[in-house]
């Protein structure tokens, strides 16, 4: 062992270990999602007498909901982009439309959840449904932290700019969307296509 | 009716009714209102803000969950105390000193404090410690969020001994199996004091397990590559690897849970469609990682303590990394062998079997390269060794005894039996307990600056050796005899009444050895004049932690250390002696912060609502913690403030006098 002389910070460098991190943080989420997965194909027969996902699910809507989802994503890479350029009003004006999507889907997938209540068929109703529930709206529940986020970040740009410090959190904010929009992928095919199809 | 509805579930009823848990709240209530008392009366108040509360140095922390976790373990054992008076008295006639219900709560508490509330307390203590030194680094990775772990820990803590003094506790064991635990069947609230406060210390301990992989991961200092880290980086490495992968199955197991009792969702209901096994298959494939999460730093632990006290380095490294894998992969091919007898045919059972035999594989070889370190060392037998010679003997006999249980024919035979509560008691008090208590002795100097007295401490080692197997060889038998787990009665002529008395003995010896680590803490503290270490290096260390003073100032390293070789301080050691004039530089630490005590607090006023059904006081915490998060993201500087060169210059002169002076 000798003495380090010059670069004391060189080992410990911030930006690195942040987004490590994080990435961690999404395995995690990854882990929990694929939990909640796995409980969905367990109890997914498990109507109890109730319908199943074949009378319950409407794939146009879906689908809407989908395209929505995958644009806000890539709109969220445009203001990566904007970023990288240093352009702040770009970037906030790629957040806010990427926000309004969000909002719609999140808009489109309450109405969803009250229409199936109205009938009758809310998580009270059988295993199943309670499986349903729990999996989609754990993901809207994600999406709402994400639009909460969002709007955080676009104070947060207007305000002290795009440093380094900004940068950073922006880019976690764009992973945290990526990956929601890969978990709906999985519960677009799982849950509504196998459900139907 | 207005002020009912105020309050929830909650009122007078909740008060305790019996005279026992009447006792044990207001014992607490005393002493709780004792400390706060001492706490004004020596004007404490503004130094505990500032040096403890708000800080986010990792020694203070780690500090603070030993203390948090040694209380818990006095709790946790005056349970285990009743558990064993109960069943030595409760026989024939009699019926004890507990009723049913009450012991049921007795036995789920004693768990679920054992787990969550000491062995993860010290766990992760030690790795606070410890680790950032032993990587040559200045902090973990995220010096906020590892504040906001305690924290978290402490406010699940908090609410689990609170249901002692207001309602109940679950009594449905340490692991709450629906249906048993779901609303029909446990309409009370204890159930939900247990789902909220290991949901909110597994939170916490989901974050410590990102923040500590992080640390290894990116703060090695220069020159330490994976494969010259310490043994204990290693095992700490596999630990936190199974808490990522691990914990999110608790946090969703526990949320579903929650969401059949408060939602009337059929998750694991014996209706609606729900299904009760599949909360028994969540909670063991995190339950079975869990058990290694907790053993594997204690072996890294054995693997720092025993080359430094045979005076060799470790034999067969790269075999060691390679064992500390293999059981993290295998601890997730493991767990439905822990309820064989649910009937899932006898492929799926031998399977479970078969992994579980070949999980035992790695830990003997680690015990092999333990023996094979001491094998031709100088070996001094101070009392971490006498820890570490009770476990390999304890933990031997226990994972024989596991072997055994893995033939699926023969765990019909002992499912839920005391064959079994003595087998995982035996791994996790000698593996776990024992670790950690060889490794809180060994590293104590380096904490506070003196060594712990030796002589009551190899007393204290030799009482809980010789009590745990007074304790627990009464219960393998037993258990072969036909004992179930969780018995508060039983008949006369079976003739169990001799065993559980000398399980009762043992038990108190335990208790000897708990109050001779009292005694030895407070004669050390009173003593500590004449033990002080000043060289930093008292057991003639091989890791970087022994190269700063004891204690550590904040920084750690005035400067990093660049490391060339595994044993990095020993290898430092024999060949240094020209060490060229230090040139100091600012250094950044980590700001003090009220954000994470804040946080933990509307954490565990929500948790508390939850509980109770109080729903206004859930609303108000969730507002208030929105607040406190968004101020503390939208804060514009990075937490850190500067100790000057000079300031550094300084401290290091003055540590340089003080070993000079050894």
């Amino acid at each position: 062992m000798s003495t380090e002389m010059t670069h004391t910070a060189e080992t410990q460098n911030p930006a690195d270990k942040t987004l490590f991190g994080f990435w961690l943080y999404i395995m995690t989420d990854c882990v929990l999602f694929a939990s909640l997965f796995a409980t969905y194909a367990v109890l997914r027969n498990n109507t109890f007498g109730g319908p199943g996902g074949g009378e319950l699910f409407s794939l146009p809507f879906v689908l809407t909901e989908t395209l929505i989802l995958l644009t806000s994503s890539f709109t969220m890479g445009l203001a990566m982009l904007a970023s990288r350029g240093r352009a702040k009003r770009q970037v906030a004006y790629w957040l806010g439309i990427t926000f309004l999507l969000g909002l719609a889907f999140l808009v489109l997938e309450v109405s969803e959840f009250r229409h199936l209540a109205h009938e009758g068929n809310s998580w009270r109703r059988s295993g199943f449904l309670s499986a349903f529930f729990t999996l989609v709206s754990t993901h809207g529940l994600h999406i709402t932290v994400g639009l909460t986020w969002i709007a955080a970040m676009i104070v947060k740009v207007y305000r002290s700019g795009l440093s380094g410090h900004t940068i950073r959190r922006l880019t976690m904010l764009s992973m945290f969307w990526h990956f929601l929009d890969i978990i709906w992928i999985f519960i677009f095919t799982v849950v509504y296509l196998m459900g139907v199809l | 009716m207005m002020f009912a509805n105020l309050l929830g579930r909650l009122n007078w009823q909740a008060l305790p009714q019996d005279t026992v848990t009447r006792g044990g709240a207001v014992s607490m209530v005393v002493i709780g209102l004792g400390l706060l008392a001492a706490i004004t009366y020596f004007k404490k108040w503004k130094w505990l803000w500032r040096e403890w509360l708000t800080t986010t140095n990792h020694k203070r922390i780690g500090i603070m969950y030993i203390v948090v976790s040694l209380v818990m373990l006095l709790r946790g054992f005056a349970d285990a105390l009743m558990m064993r008076a109960q069943q030595a008295t409760s026989v024939g006639s009699s019926h004890g000193f507990l009723d049913s219900n009450h012991f049921q709560q007795v036995f789920s508490a004693h768990g679920t404090i054992m787990i969550f509330f000491v062995a993860m307390g010290l766990m992760f203590g030690i790795i606070n410690l410890v680790l950032p030194q032993m990587l040559g680094s200045r902090d973990v990775a995220f010096p906020f969020l590892n504040a906001l772990s305690f924290w978290l820990f402490v406010a699940g803590m908090v609410l689990v001994n609170m249901s002692l003094m207001l309602g109940e506790f679950s009594a449905a064991g340490w692991l709450a199996y629906p249906p048993l635990s779901e609303l029909s069947y446990s309409p009370g609230v204890g159930i939900d004091y247990w789902i909220w406060s290991l949901q909110i210390a597994g939170i916490g301990s989901l974050l410590s397990g990102i923040n500590f992989m992080t640390t290894i991961l990116k703060l090695r200092t220069k020159g330490m590559t994976l494969m010259k880290m310490p043994m204990f980086a290693w095992s700490v490495l596999g630990s936190m690897t199974l808490v990522v992968f691990a914990f999110p199955i608790l946090t969703v197991t526990l949320a579903l849970l929650f969401l059949d009792r408060t939602l009337g969702m059929h998750f694991f209901t014996a209706s609606g469609g729900g299904n009760a096994m599949m909360y028994v298959n969540l909670i063991w494939a995190w339950g079975h990682p869990e058990v290694y999460i907790l053993v594997l730093p204690a072996f890294g632990v054995f693997s720092e303590i025993v080359p430094t006290f045979s005076r060799k380095r470790l034999f067969g490294y790269t075999s060691m990394v390679w064992a500390i894998w293999a059981i993290v992969v295998l601890s997730f091919t493991v767990w439905l062998h822990h309820f064989f007898t649910m009937g899932a045919g006898a492929d799926v059972n031998a399977f479970f079997g078969i992994m579980t035999m070949l999980i035992g594989v790695p830990t003997g070889v680690k015990l092999f390269n333990w023996l094979f370190t001491m094998y031709r060392g100088r070996i001094r037998f101070t009392s971490p060794m006498i820890w570490f010679m009770g476990f390999i003997f304890l933990f031997t006999m226990g994972g024989v005894a596991g072997v055994l249980m893995a033939v699926p024919p023969i765990d019909f035979q002992v499912h839920n039996s005391l064959f079994l509560v003595a087998h995982f008691h035996t791994m996790i008090i000698s593996g776990v307990v024992f670790g950690f208590f060889a490794g809180l002795t060994y590293w104590f100097p380096k904490i506070f600056g003196f060594k712990l007295n030796e002589r009551l401490g190899k007393y204290a080692a030799w009482c809980w050796i010789v009590g745990f197997v007074l304790a627990f060889a009464p219960l393998y038998i037993l258990g072969l005899m036909g004992a179930t787990r969780r018995l508060d009665h039983y008949d006369a002529s079976l003739g169990w009444q001799p065993l559980f008395i000398v399980a009762g003995v043992g038990a108190l010896i335990i208790a000897l050895g708990v109050g001779l680590q009292l005694l030895q803490l407070v004669y050390s503290i009173w003593k500590r004049a004449e033990n002080r270490d000043l060289t930093g290096d008292p057991w003639d260390g091989r890791t970087l932690e022994w190269s700063t003073p004891s204690p550590a100032p904040e920084y750690n390293f005035a400067v990093l250390p660049v490391v060339t070789e595994r044993d990095a301080f020993w290898v430092a050691k024999q060949t240094d002696g020209t060490a060229e004039k230090p040139v100091y530089k600012d250094i950044r630490v980590p700001r003090n912060t009220p954000d994470a005590v804040l946080i933990a607090g509307g954490v565990f006023l929500a948790g508390f609502g939850l509980v109770w059904h109080i729903w206004w006081l859930v609303a108000v915490a969730f507002i208030g913690l929105m607040f406190i998060t968004f101020r503390h993201t939208l804060r514009d500087d990075d937490g850190e403030r500067i100790i000057s060169a000079a300031d550094v210059k300084a401290t290091e002169a003055e540590y340089a006098k003080r070993r000079i002076t050894a």
